[in-house]
């Protein structure tokens, strides 16, 4: 037993070192895997207070650019409206409200990062403003990210540049779905895997979101096909693909709702339990 | 004396993490290399000091930066582990004599000074980008990210000390 205590009181150090890093480690691991129960993430008061406050002094630097990429998406937004021939009967945008399927909340970028390989940011809105876990967010020229934990006023969204992050893409002609997932090299260039080779591929081709996966409404810009190559034997094509969206400076976001996502979840999830 | 040294290391601790999430986070020079300051606390420590509580000192300082950065508990592990192999460094550096009460590190020779940083500065920036990247396939992406990173982490601490120590004392 005295032994065993002097062991203890000798090794103390290392053994306070070993359980630190231990926990570090754990947490690490966890971050890098289940993504979705981080431990220690931004979305709290402290980093997210402290955070807003930059972004409120920070904001103002780059308000002409933000200002061009917001006024150039509701051009393209009115351009939409007017020729859908919706303008003039205010019973449609009533209607419209009623029996939307998507509903969307603005939010506003205060912490980006995407020189890492596993990225995020954090946005200044938090559960008490409806936010969910899982819901997508994209900006005015495309997607974004996931929205993967949440404080009462802050919420933290892993970003389509992060190592760990899988969206399900298609292409705009044809419907050929892949997945698209980032190799952590350059923070425009994403890759776009499984995509058959039936699928005819040429550059400039436009990438969408596919309305499979309830988080993001079907038709989101994504990007447009950069370069792609497919070895001889390989059934499909490695595909790399430029983001609409600038990652490095986002700032203005929305927040994409599906009200009929856990409907459509639980259902999937039913005939996969049948499945087992 | 003694309230005064906890004082220095209190503001310290907070400045230092201040400057590193809202400055230093942000650099991206040439895409993708940030500097890291806030080790410094722990190279900075006094020499005297407990060394359980630096060990836990480390652990906190690394997981609140893990936590505006978002990134698991990948600083927390690199300075839990600087500040286990300190007191080894030290020896090496400035040999025996530091645990005299004589040595302070902003005394020393100025090239002793940057051998300490570079080795510890090295052990952490390795620690850190191979935990982060996690992965044996992009050694190279570790090995890059820890020399570019690391000179970078070393001119700027070197300079802080320079700046910010008190010789007169």
């Amino acid at each position: 037993m005295q032994q065993i205590i002097f062991f203890f009181v000798r090794n103390k150090y290392f053994l306070l070192f070993a359980l630190l890093f231990f926990i570090s480690f754990v947490l690490t691991i966890n971050s890098h895997t289940y993504h979705k129960s981080k431990v220690v993430t931004s979305a709290n008061f402290l980093s997210g207070g402290i955070y807003s406050i930059k972004s409120s002094i920070t904001d103002y630097f780059d308000l002409h650019q933000q200002n061009m990429t917001l006024t150039e998406e509701n051009n393209r937004l009115r351009t939409l409206l007017f020729n859908s021939g919706m303008m003039d009967s205010e019973m449609a945008l009533d209607s419209m409200v009623l029996d939307s399927n998507y509903t969307f909340v603005t939010a506003q970028v205060i912490n980006n990062s995407y020189s890492k390989t596993k990225n995020n940011l954090t946005l200044n809105r938090g559960s008490n403003d409806s936010l969910k876990i899982d819901m997508g967010v994209i900006s005015p020229q495309g997607v974004v990210g996931i929205v993967v934990s949440l404080s009462k006023n802050y919420a933290s969204v892993q970003s389509i540049l992060n190592s760990n992050s899988q969206v399900v893409a298609k292409f705009k002609k044809s419907n050929h779905f892949g997945t698209l997932v980032w190799d952590g090299k350059q923070p425009n260039i994403v890759q776009l895997i499984e995509i058959p080779r039936l699928a005819s591929v040429v550059l400039g081709d436009t990438i969408v979101t596919d309305g499979k996966s309830t988080i993001f409404p079907p038709g989101i810009m994504i990007g447009k096909v950069h370069n792609f190559d497919r070895n001889e034997g390989d059934d499909y094509y490695d595909i790399n693909i430029e983001l609409f969206t600038d990652m490095t400076s986002v700032k203005h976001v929305y927040l994409v709702s599906q009200r009929d996502a856990p409907e459509i979840k639980e259902l999937e999830k039913t005939v996969e339990d049948v499945e087992q | 004396m003694w309230s005064n040294s906890v004082l220095v290391n209190i503001v310290r601790f907070i400045t230092l993490i201040l400057v590193q999430v809202l400055l230093l986070n942000h650099v991206n020079f040439l895409g993708y290399i940030n500097p890291y300051i806030y080790p410094l606390f722990i190279l900075i420590f006094p020499l005297k000091g407990n060394k359980g509580l630096l060990i836990f000192l480390s652990f906190i300082l690394g997981l609140t930066i893990d936590m505006f950065e978002d990134s698991g508990g990948v600083h927390a592990a690199a300075s839990v582990f600087i500040a286990w192999i300190r007191p080894v460094v030290l020896k090496y550096s400035f040999g025996v004599s530091y645990k005299l009460n004589t040595l302070k590190i902003s005394t020393a020779p100025l090239s002793k000074q940057i051998i300490y940083i570079i080795i510890m500065v090295f052990f952490h920036h390795m620690m850190l980008f191979s935990m982060e990247i996690f992965n044996v396939n992009h050694i190279l992406l570790i090995l890059k990210s820890t020399l570019f990173s690391g000179i970078f982490s070393t001119i700027i601490m070197v300079i802080s000390i320079l700046l910010f120590s008190r010789k007169n004392i």
